[in-house]
């Protein structure tokens, strides 16, 4: 992105709005220059057959009461009334600038009262100001001038100040500092430069803004004088003959309106073309399918069946496929761990599995089962019920994820409110039951307060309490504990271990820690690209693993038995990006193994012994080295 | 903040310190603006008596009405009694009439709140529902075209100042309809266009305030939360997005329902509103100093008590604001 003025402003007049805005300011410009040269004469003269008319084919807009044409009137009048609303704004910007950079100049307590003056100004509309500041300098073109710009000063002072603010403290600036330049200097040479543009910006859209305060000062009669007459003053005259000729009233107010959109929009369109939205393009209507991955294990008492589940966003140039053909089952109390590093597409699996998806998403599998419901196509309506009760999430930033605004016991309530059919009362009486079963000590009280008042451990606890407000028969966990200081980790584990034991809850536990979720589950899927490549369990003699992006997260682990003279063992490369996968295998560019054939074809997910499914060519069933032999030691477990 | 301070302060602690720090700001701000006002009339280049009075006036009478105000005291002596007057009630007497100024006021303030506080209801009961409305009908970059429509509608309507959208109003309703009255008051008919022209601006600016709100909100992780819940849409959207959108609307949309208030003496005006603002044009133009300075007095007073109700519904909303103050 340019950052001279003059790219960002070419840039805006290539929007829409910018270039529309900016033909409308040049012809207001255009007007303003040529309109009393042209039509002075037409404005003034008058025709005595036509007093105070309405509009006609010879006088558009009507006439006024001597007979002179509203139209040209209109015409003439951009000239006085632009260069007004420009003055005004120079005086303004000029001593908003003073009054807004003086504070760093001044000794401190008098900078102090400008800033705190500035500060209370601000806090009032504009228009009060105006009014204010023409009472002292009387009525008159002069008076409303100064009154204009002076109420435009404060709000430029202290935008001036935020922005010599943040300049100030750059690194430019205090080594211009220690370099032994002068404030002024540094004032004039280091600090003004760089607020330029904004300013300039800004004293655009305000001169947009002094003109609507200018033609209302001059509206009220305060403002411009008869025989001079600026919009405002011919929409006076016009507003006492509305009965006979509205037109008289509504042109010069159309011309108002006009003028200021061409300010206000030219500005708005150079400030906002920096953040300017790319255009939508529009990919196909529906993802293509993807090479089909090896069916889900078939379990009549499934919790969670996942077979060929995908995940697909419309990108730039067509869908972008972040979770690729997934298929897995969890079985009542089974613990499960997902890991893989970040843009795996683990955190995109759990929102899928709990329909948490939202449009232009879009989830599609072949099939896709809870509790034995299918979870595509049926209609939330149906589902609410059953999911609000059975299927618990756990999200990663315990800070954020509840809403500041209401009281814990309230957020854990409204689920059996909503659900279960509860009182208000019997909910939270629940509600602080279930803090009480995540351990959380003075419950009763604790549910009174908002999230703010609790540490992250404990709102992540009330999370988990909340999803035990039903009776949940899967807890999807994504991250839980990868906001949380490694103590409070290990005891909400252990707390999402003993909620399994007791209830006989399924965990789905997304973690980029192997260490972690080793600890936890007694079987991994190992995620990469968008794809499960490895799915193996944590302990017994199926644990080796074979894929080599397994074995290379798990030598990445550390524990304290690991060699500190030696350098931090770290993949080399990094995860291809979902919308520029390779043909063959995802992995292949980073893995010591690759061959020829990984390059080219995409190994499907495949069982190598019982309870482990493996998706790769050239899989390695030795055993790793050392005591990290098995996948459950790999962390240092209990 | 420690946890025990939090525990200790959760009752009526933290309000009481919210409430008396924020009363004590407004009585600064008060005392600053009372300050301001009486230096307005001491600011005027040259004589205000003299300006009032006209050139030709007789040099007794100048004199005279110069004693009437007290501007042959010295400044220091002025201010107290000002100060002293405002505190029983007494805004001066009008240079013009001879009135007491709060006199005109008592007369003309019901009528510029008869027609303020309709709009400001018209302007809350429209902008929010419809912002939250538009914000979910275009959340995550669905119906492009609505967006479109709304954003430009809004933008071009909040860009036409109130008095002339009281223009257009009366030419087209009064004037070409005859539905209405064209100025003045007289029942209910008579406050439709006024206040219609004082809302429709900010209600565009607002609503338009709400959506932007609403969507930052909707992509807040607790909104997930809420949708994990199973929750019905409209619980969602209205319990769990509504009020965290509100907070950042109100802070936002403070200055703007003050602004209401200075939009109101054009709109007066356009409508002969026998209201404080087709009051202090007059007094303006005719430089009855002492009673644009009591209108000015009431105007701030207004803008002041405004930001003190959006502070405080601030805190109510927002849980988190009455704890950082303290």
């Amino acid at each position: 992105m340019a950052k001279r003025p003059a790219g960002s402003w070419a840039a805006a007049l290539r929007t829409p709005v910018g270039g529309f805005s900016a033909a409308l300011l040049v012809l207001v410009i255009a007007l303003a220059v040529l309109g009393p040269i042209l039509w002075h004469d037409r404005a003034f003269s008058f025709d005595l057959d036509a007093l105070g008319e309405g509009p006609s084919a010879r006088h558009w807009a009507g006439t006024d009461e001597l007979g002179r044409d509203i139209f040209y009137r209109v015409l003439v009048a951009t000239r006085l009334s632009v260069v007004l609303a420009l003055l005004a704004t120079l005086l303004g910007v000029v001593s908003g600038l003073v009054l807004g950079t003086l504070p760093s100049v001044l000794p401190r307590p008098v900078g102090r009262l400008v800033t705190a003056a500035v500060n209370v100004a601000v806090a009032f509309p504009s228009l009060l100001l105006v009014l204010f500041f023409s009472v002292i300098f009387g009525v008159g073109t002069q008076g409303a001038v100064l009154a204009v710009g002076l109420a435009v000063a404060p709000s430029f002072a202290r935008l001036a100040q935020t922005m010599a603010a943040s300049i100030a403290g750059r690194d430019f600036v205090a080594a211009a500092r220690v370099c032994g330049v002068g404030r002024i200097r540094l004032l004039l040479r280091h600090i003004l430069p760089n607020i330029g543009e904004p300013l300039v910006v800004n004293a655009t859209i305000a001169a947009g803004s002094a003109l609507l305060s200018f033609s209302g000062l001059s509206f009220l009669g305060i403002g411009v004088q008869a025989p001079d007459y600026d919009w405002g003053r011919l929409l006076n005259d016009g507003l006492n003959g509305i009965y006979v000729n509205p037109a008289a009233a509504l042109a010069p107010g159309l011309a108002v309106v006009l003028a200021g959109l061409a300010f206000n929009l030219t500005g708005e369109a150079v400030a906002g073309v920096v953040g300017v939205r790319t255009r939508a393009t529009h990919p196909a209507a529906a993802p293509a399918p993807v090479a089909r991955a090896a069916a889900a294990e078939d379990h009549d008492d499934a919790v969670l069946v996942v077979d060929n589940l995908q995940v697909a966003f419309p990108g730039r140039g067509g869908w972008t496929v972040p979770v690729r053909g997934v298929s897995f089952t969890v079985r009542p109390g089974e613990a499960i761990g997902v890991v893989g590093e970040s843009g795996s597409g683990k955190s995109l699996t759990g929102l899928a599995v709990s329909r948490l998806i939202e449009a232009p998403g879009v989830v599609t599998a072949d099939r896709l089962e809870f509790a034995g419901k299918s979870l595509l196509g049926t209609p939330e309506r149906e589902l609410r019920g059953l999911l609000g009760t059975s299927l618990a999430m756990v999200f990663q930033d315990p800070m954020t994820s509840f809403n500041p605004t209401r009281r814990i016991g309230r957020q854990l309530a409204e689920v059996s409110e909503q659900h279960q059919g509860l009182s208000r009362s019997k909910a939270l009486a629940r509600a602080v039951d279930r803090l009480r079963a995540v351990r959380i000590p003075a419950a009763r009280r604790r549910a009174r307060q908002y999230p703010h008042e609790f540490s992250g451990g404990m709102r992540q606890r009330a999370m988990i309490g909340m999803g035990l407000m039903g009776d949940p028969r899967l807890i999807i966990a994504d991250e839980p504990t990868t906001a949380l200081d490694v103590t409070v980790q290990r005891q909400l584990l252990r707390l999402l271990a003993r909620t399994r034991a007791e209830r006989d809850t399924a965990i789905v536990l997304i973690s980029h820690d192997i260490a972690v979720v080793s600890q936890t589950c007694e079987r991994i899927l190992v995620m990469y690209a968008g794809r499960i490549v490895e799915d193996l369990p944590s302990a017994g003699p199926a644990a080796t693993p074979q894929h080599p992006y397994t074995r290379a997260l798990l030598a990445t682990t550390l524990d304290l038995g690991t060699d500190r003279e030696a350098p931090l063992p770290v993949i080399p490369g990094r995860p291809p990006e979902p919308d520029r996968l390779p043909a063959g295998c995802a992995f292949a560019e980073r893995c010591p193994s690759a061959t020829e054939r990984c390059r080219t074809e995409e190994p499907v997910l495949a069982q190598v012994a019982p309870a482990h499914r493996v998706a790769c060519w050239h899989p390695d069933d030795v055993p790793l080295p050392g005591p990290a032999g098995a996948i459950v030691t790999a962390g240092g477990a209990e | 903040m420690t946890g025990a301070t939090a525990l200790a302060g959760l009752r009526p602690g933290p309000w009481l310190t919210f409430g008396i720090r924020r009363l004590a700001r407004f009585a600064v701000s008060l005392w600053v603006l009372v300050t301001v006002a009486f230096l307005m009339i001491q600011l005027i280049p040259g004589d205000p008596v003299r300006a009032a009075l006209g050139l030709t006036a007789p040099a007794e009478l100048v004199q005279a009405q110069r004693a009437a105000l007290g501007l042959d005291h010295p400044i220091w002596q002025q201010y107290l009694d000002y100060l002293g007057g405002l505190l029983h009630g007494d805004f001066g007497t009008s240079m013009l009439t001879g009135l007491p100024v709060s006199d005109v006021l008592g007369d003309r303030l019901p009528a510029t709140l008869l027609l303020a506080l309709p709009a400001y209801l018209v302007v809350i009961a429209v902008a929010i529902p419809l912002g939250l409305l538009f914000a979910v009908l275009t959340r995550g970059g669905r119906r492009r075209h609505t967006e479109l429509t709304f954003t430009s509608t809004t933008i071009l309507l909040a860009a036409i100042p109130e008095f002339l959208v009281a223009v257009a109003l009366v030419a087209f309703f009064s004037v070409q309809l005859g539905w209405f009255p064209v100025a003045g008051r007289d029942g209910v008919g008579s406050l439709l266009l006024p206040v219609a022209a004082l809302a429709l601006g900010p209600a565009s600016v607002l609503s338009r305030i709400v959506r932007v709100e609403t969507l930052s909100v909707l992509g807040n992780d607790f909104v997930r939360t809420a949708r994990a819940k199973r929750l019905p849409a409209r619980l969602v959207y209205l319990r769990h997005a509504l009020p965290n959108a509100l907070t950042a609307t109100l802070t936002l949309g403070g200055l703007l329902l003050s602004g209401m208030l200075a939009g109101t003496v054009l709109v007066e005006n356009v409508f002969a509103w026998p209201g404080l603002g087709a009051t202090i044009a007059r007094s303006i133009l005719q430089k009855d100093y002492p009673m644009v300075q009591g209108i000015v007095l009431v105007y701030g007073i207004g803008v002041l008590l405004m930001n003190l109700v959006v502070d405080v519904l601030l805190a109510v909303l927002d849980p988190r604001s009455t704890i950082r103050e303290s």
